[in-house]
């Protein structure tokens, strides 16, 4: 159970940490601002996650232990939120095909026996569906754009979409509370994610990816290079100088 | 030389409690309804608001300042123009 809420957590916090590297840097100020959003909406429901695995593990564990504390083995985030920024097209492309996911995912979960999870899936949903139709609009406009804003989508979608795969691969935590009505049964949603996804890149006029080799690990530890570099980033400070405070 | 911008948009929010949509600001989006989604993420994020117009600033036109004694300054000395020379009968409430 602890295994499966840090999972949840993880996700969130990556993704989150991912969109706040834009803080300053974003193309205009508007759109700063709106990614800035949504990094702390995401950032949020990480606590919530984290401070509940804090229950669930009893030992002493905070949120912030949790986040500042554990090497990159123990995360347990799937691989398509610690990828890079690359360019703008690529930080949509990544919120995108994670908020379309968490879209479906937090309305079954919604429906899970354990009641914290399922408030928690809640009133992060309203969150979430803004999430979906921001990067949905924004993959919609830059494909469907000129002729650099499609070449750039293209090239967006076919490096990410290797990555989805696994978010529809249960790990061996998963399983066991699928059985329970705890953990979402991720068969549930997968059609449903792969004809959401398909028609906002085909509305794009983009072409769809084919079919690719899915990576996959993360949600058991396995993480491409990039997670290291964003874990020494976020835990520098927390490492330097232990239960340093504002 | 060419402007490359997006265009500039005036931002009115109503607020929770309040009737009418105040003036708040103004920012820079492709088309109406980026512009809502912007001013929802630039001037909402506090709980400012419960609904929100946006007009392209082009479209707004506004009185000329030098103008402003041929147009206000005649209305200072009509003081009956206040509906404040009626005697109101006790019955009435609420005026």
């Amino acid at each position: 159970m602890l295994a499966y809420v840090l999972h949840l957590a993880d996700n969130a916090l990556v993704a989150g940490h991912r969109n706040s590297e834009w803080t300053g840097h974003g193309p205009i100020l508007e759109q700063d601002i709106a990614l800035s959003n949504i990094a702390l909406d995401l950032v949020g429901q990480a606590r919530n996650l984290y401070q509940y695995a804090a229950t669930i593990a009893n030992d002493g564990s905070t949120e912030d232990s949790f986040a500042y504390l554990r090497d990159a083995r123990e995360y347990k985030n799937c691989l398509l939120v610690e990828q890079p920024n690359g360019d703008w097209a690529q930080t949509i492309t990544r919120q995108y095909f994670f908020s379309a996911f968490q879209q479906l995912y937090y309305a079954a979960l919604k429906g899970s026996a354990d009641k914290t999870l399922a408030s928690i899936a809640d009133k992060s949903l309203k969150e979430v569906h803004y999430h979906n139709k921001w990067s949905a609009e924004w993959i919609i406009r830059l494909g469907d754009g000129t002729e650099e804003s499609h070449r750039r989508m293209n090239l967006a979608v076919n490096k990410l979409y290797q990555y989805t795969g696994e978010l529809f691969e249960a790990a061996h935590y998963e399983s066991e509370l699928v059985k329970e009505n705890i953990a979402v049964d991720l068969r549930t949603i997968k059609e449903d994610y792969y004809e959401n996804i398909n028609k906002v890149i085909s509305t794009a006029s983009l072409p769809l990816p084919g079919n690719t080799f899915m990576q996959t690990g993360g949600k058991t530890g396995l993480h491409t290079e990039h997670l290291g570099y964003l874990l020494a980033e976020m835990q520098f400070l927390q490492r330097a100088y232990p239960n340093a405070n504002w | 030389m060419q402007n490359n911008d997006w265009p500039l948009w005036e931002i009115f929010i109503r607020s929770k409690r309040g009737l009418d949509h105040k003036h708040v600001g103004s920012l820079h989006a492709a088309d109406a309804r980026t512009a809502i989604e912007n001013a929802r993420d630039v001037y909402t994020r506090r709980m400012e608001g419960v609904s929100i117009w946006v007009v392209e600033s082009k479209n707004i036109h506004a009185s000329n300042p030098e103008e402003a004694g041929d147009l206000f300054d005649p209305a200072t000395d009509k003081a009956y123009r206040h509906p404040t020379f009626y005697d109101l009968p006790d019955d009435l409430k609420n005026m």
